[in-house]
């Protein structure tokens, strides 16, 4: 069932992962906590004026799973509107993982799409004001 | 030693689970046949409710329940009054926070260690909210060990209580009871010991280590989950309030009020898990069986053993002491693995190990991990176990290219 979770392209997201850091001019960020292994992820989200994804960086500890994870969905989302990043769900975690993650490890695989969620559903005052003429 | 290859065809689960090596007895460990066998017994020929009915059964089913409270009384060096049964380690702490708790108020302290578990922080947490007190912890040293130098500046007429994990389950450090308990005495407080590590791994004497409580679940010494001891002094016991109340616990009820029956029976509510205490009760005998002293110097040899190959496995660091009194649970790091990544991969080779903070954040976040791996020790591990999770370490750092 797990066999092929170690995939070339998990551990390389894993040792060298997209968008990590921290961003200091977030005008959104939320915290996850794994309760079953103590792992955290921190997300810094970034809207800019057309309500788009201007930057995003995530920040914290976990296995390749939850790494992996983390890198291809902040990937996934940079650049990219508003009501498309509300509309990611599990399932779309799991095509972009490209792998059989299995129930006990799925916990890890989510925890930077519920950090996103925590993010996305933030009052919008600290966002700046949307007056995109595109 | 021979153990382990005498004493694995009593535990059925080692061979229907098609595990080559199950470390994780500090999680849970198994079962064997005489334990089951007993809980069987219950339900097949005697299922009936303790203290109540007039019949045979009901007879039978409460003389063989209250029988387990001798076992476990001396097992302990204990009296049969001073056994309350529970539902296990963290029913027996909370009952202690909640009933001594209310004892404490502003001003007073508490004292622990900053290696505790969650179930001897936590409830203790809470009840220093409700009541006013205050939590106190011994730091820990870079060797692992408690900082006694510490604990005796922290331990002061206004402790009340002093309540510490006997064997780290995430350290494997044994603590110096027996100093604490003279500290803590000295002071007018009470000690009191979780021991749901210790109990499985060597000889507890609660007049020896003269601590006032003792905490413990059957689950990690080979019976069932669901069912654990709180062990207390008489005296203590017959002045504590107690924490749950309704039926059995009661000597009479009026509309207007109610009076409680005496310790130990007033600490325990409700029908409790019979069938459990009857299981724990066989544990027991199983462990007196082999020997305790015996139990203990195979987990001696095995933990010697077991340090010896991981330390010499490069990329991996022991988290815990490595001389001194400890016991069979090994907390590592392999350098640049998640936890949790290892155990899955260990799972490939039939090698079951807990991977995580092990109940125990606060301690991680002082050492500053997010978690780590364990290997734990039972009865039935031999040195091939230790073998076995040896080439799961090497050729996990294979497939994470470490």
């Amino acid at each position: 069932m797990e066999e092929n979770i170690y995939m070339e392209n998990i551990l390389d997201h894993n040792k060298h992962p997209h968008n990590a850091g921290r961003l200091e001019d977030a005008s959104r960020r939320a915290r996850e906590l794994n309760p079953s292994c103590g792992d955290t992820i921190e997300l810094f989200l970034k809207l800019d004026a057309c309500d788009r994804v201007a930057d995003v960086k995530f920040d914290g500890k976990g296995c390749a799973v939850s790494m992996a994870s983390a890198s291809l969905l902040t990937d996934r989302i940079k650049g990219r509107p508003f009501a498309e990043v509300l509309a990611i769900s599990e399932r779309d975690i799991l095509e972009l993982l490209g792998i059989d993650v299995g129930p006990m490890r799925m916990k890890c695989a989510m925890l930077s799409l519920r950090a996103l969620k925590s993010a996305l559903s933030q009052p919008r005052e600290s966002d700046p004001n949307t007056s995109c003429s595109h | 030693m021979q153990l382990p290859n005498v004493i694995q065809k009593d535990f059925p689960s080692l061979h229907v689970m098609d595990m080559r090596a199950f470390l994780d007895s500090a999680a849970s460990s198994l079962t064997p046949v005489s334990v089951i066998e007993a809980m069987n017994d219950y339900y097949q020929n005697f299922r009936s409710n303790v203290h109540r009915g007039m019949y045979k059964t009901a007879g039978e089913a409460t003389e063989r329940y209250e029988a387990v409270r001798g076992t476990v009384a001396n097992f302990l060096n204990a009296a049969p009054e001073e056994i309350v049964f529970s539902k296990g380690t963290t029913e027996s702490l909370n009952l202690l926070a909640t009933s001594l708790g209310r004892t404490f108020g502003p001003g007073d302290e508490v004292v622990l260690t900053e290696m505790e578990h969650h179930a001897n922080l936590v409830p203790w947490q809470e009840a220093a909210k409700r009541h006013g007190f205050v939590l106190k912890f011994i730091p820990i040293t870079s060797e692992y060990r408690l900082d006694m130098e510490a604990a005796r500046a922290l331990i002061t007429s206004k402790t009340k209580a002093v309540s510490i994990v006997h064997a780290s389950n995430v350290l494997g450090a044994v603590n110096p009871a027996k100093e604490l308990a003279a500290l803590a005495h000295a002071v007018g407080a009470v000690l009191i010991l979780d021991a749901a590590q210790s109990i499985p791994h060597m000889k507890i004497d609660v007049r020896d280590l003269d601590c006032d409580f003792l905490a413990f679940s059957a689950h990690k010494a080979y019976g069932p989950t669901g069912v654990g001891v709180l062990y207390g002094k008489k005296a203590l016991l017959e002045k504590m309030e107690p924490a749950q109340y309704g039926g059995d616990m009661i000597r009479e009820v009026k509309y207007e009020g109610s009076t409680w029956n005496d310790a130990p029976m007033k600490f325990e509510a409700g029908t409790p898990n019979i069938a459990g205490v009857i299981g724990l009760g066989a544990a027991i005998q199983y462990l007196e069986a082999i020997g305790m002293d015996i139990a203990e110097a195979h987990d001696l040899e095995l933990t010697a053993y077991a340090l010896e190959k991981l330390s010499a496995i490069p990329g991996v660091k022991i988290v815990g002491p490595t001389v001194g009194e400890r016991i069979g649970v090994i907390s590592f790091e392999v350098s640049g693995a998640h936890p949790h990544d290892l155990a899955t991969l260990f799972d490939r080779e039939g090698v079951a190990v807990r991977g995580g903070h092990h109940c125990a954040m606060p301690l991680m976040g002082k050492l500053g991990l997010s978690g780590t791996c364990r290997a734990s020790f039972g009865i039935y591990n031999g040195k091939e176990d230790v073998e076995a999770l040896v080439v799961a370490i090497e050729k996990a750092k294979v497939t994470l290219k470490l």
